[in-house]
């Protein structure tokens, strides 16, 4: 279904202290691809999106396409609810020009020009909502319009009911506009509904894979159970 | 000595003591408040006054040499600060630790080799004695740093959020960092005239803090603290004038009053 491979990784290991944080990582991500990483808490998913961002050291290789543009948003934001900044200047430190901030607003359903203009463009960054934040960043990742998506935890922070809308938004945003998607979720509802492929990792490769074939009972008890002392995240069982 | 290079820069520049010190004092408060507010957001104010204290053997070594104090506080606050910066990266160290050998070390250094005189102006700081040099040299360096921040400013923001989101923007936070403290080591500096090395650190936290009080955006934020700046460096110099106290302690003071309304302000809000 997919022809073009837009990142290889062959062999990743990462350690911190002389200490396997991962090791062992090998796959491949097509154009258009919407690939979820799952794990318990620990596991090592930050640490690989960093990695495959360069920013941290690593063994093996990470080789993504030539002329990508890859848009990251971290999970952990330091966004203390007096900081000094609005949402407008927020995204203006990515992009100058104000037309194209109003239009990335509108594009993650914010379509009330009124609202964006008077209200949310003038309101402190820390005084948003979970929702409205998460909205806000995904806007922030698409003012350069990249090819790539990096999200961590999109929906962390967000109430129940809020997180199937912004991966219906992530999804329909990947559509129209052909993104290769690579998301961090613990929720493997989302990552059956939303993603094409799915990694397990628990500091090594567990499985690969279409996520109805390949998170089969035997590689979720390898991936959350056994000797780790990790815990299922509450949504696992749904 | 002082007092002679006063009154040579006076017969150049005709502008008499005061308004000299309150144009060098305003300039001074204006980039010692921005950049201040910038140091606040960084949870830098701290090290920013202990690093104040870096510069007293730098001032002694300059006024054994005859030469401006600035250069020598700059000279000793730049040597400090690469230090602080190698270190870090080296030993993997807090920059508060290291900042707190480094500032109690230069304290006792700079107590020992500072002739008596001299000791109580570099510690509590004396903007009577400024010539028409100071003038151009705070003029200047006060312009550079408000450049080079507007130049630096996005990586300073986006590093106060998320430091992996700022470099995964090609963003080098070393070396936005490095400029940073480079503009503080300046800013402290000049500071150093109006409030000497024990005040100086009120300089860049008070009048950021008193704006951090009324603000919503960064805009807003940055401009009132420059304002603030300057307008208590102004009040504390012209009250110290009219008064015969000494100007340093008197702006701090001064600082001190505009935080307090500002919280009033806030508290209202």
């Amino acid at each position: 279904m997919y022809m073009e491979k837009v990142l290889s990784v062959d062999n990743l290991a990462v350690s911190f202290d002389n200490q396997n944080v991962l090791k062992d990582i090998s796959f491949s991500v097509e154009k258009g691809e919407v690939l979820a990483i799952v794990g318990p808490n620990g596991s090592g998913k930050s640490v690989l999106f960093r990695a495959l961002l360069g920013l941290i050291p690593y063994s093996g290789t990470v080789a993504w396409n030539k002329n990508l543009k890859i848009s990251y948003v971290p999970q952990k934001l330091s966004i203390e609810r007096d900081l000094p900044l609005n949402v407008e200047e927020f995204l203006a430190l990515k992009e100058s020009n104000r037309e194209r901030i109003i239009q990335a607003l509108k594009i993650v359903g914010l379509e009330d020009e009124h609202h964006i203009e008077k209200h949310l463009l003038r309101q402190r960054l820390g005084w948003l909502s979970g929702g409205q934040l998460q909205r806000i960043m995904i806007a922030w990742s698409l003012l350069d319009d990249p090819n790539v998506l990096l999200f961590d935890e999109p929906t962390s922070g967000i109430d129940l009911g809020g997180e199937g809308t912004i991966y219906n938004l992530l999804k329909k945003l990947g559509d129209q506009r052909n993104l290769t998607i690579l998301l961090i979720s613990h929720d493997l509802n989302i990552v059956y509904k939303y993603a094409n492929n799915v990694i397990c990792i628990n500091k090594e490769m567990i499985c690969h894979g279409i996520p109805s074939e390949v998170l089969d009972p035997k590689a979720l008890a390898r991936l959350y159970g056994g000797e780790t002392s990790f815990y299922k995240h509450e949504h696992f069982d749904h | 000595m002082a007092a002679r290079r006063v009154s040579t820069n006076m017969n150049i520049l005709t502008i008499n003591p005061l308004g000299l010190q309150l144009i060098v004092g305003v300039l001074i408060g204006i980039g010692a408040g921005f950049l201040g507010s910038f140091m606040v957001l960084k949870r830098m104010s701290l090290v920013g006054d202990a690093l104040s204290h870096v510069a007293l053997p730098g001032i002694a070594i300059a006024i054994m040499l005859s030469l401006n104090p600035f250069f020598g506080a700059f000279g000793t606050l730049f040597i400090g600060i690469i230090g602080i910066w190698f270190l870090e990266r080296k030993t993997m160290l807090p920059s508060e630790t290291l900042v707190g050998i480094l500032f109690t070390l230069s304290l006792a250094i700079g107590i020992l080799i500072t002739p008596e005189p001299e000791l109580l102006e570099a510690l509590f700081g004396d903007i009577n004695k400024i010539g028409s040099t100071d003038l151009f040299l705070t003029a200047g360096a006060v312009l550079i740093t408000i450049i080079l921040m507007q130049k630096i400013y996005k990586g300073v923001i986006l590093d106060i959020i998320s430091r992996d989101l700022t470099r995964s923007m090609g963003i080098s936070v070393n070396t936005t960092n490095l400029i940073f403290l480079i503009l503080v080591a300046i800013v402290v500096a000049l500071g150093l005239k109006v409030a000497g090395t024990l005040l100086m650190g009120s300089l860049v936290i008070i009048p950021a803090a008193a704006a951090k009080n009324i603000s919503i955006n960064l805009k807003d934020y940055t401009l009132y603290a420059g304002i603030f700046g300057a307008l208590c460096a102004a009040s504390g110099i012209l009250i110290a004038y009219y008064f015969s106290l000494p100007p340093g302690p008197m702006v701090v003071l001064a600082s001190g009053a505009l935080f307090l309304i500002t919280l009033l302000l806030k508290e209202k809000k």
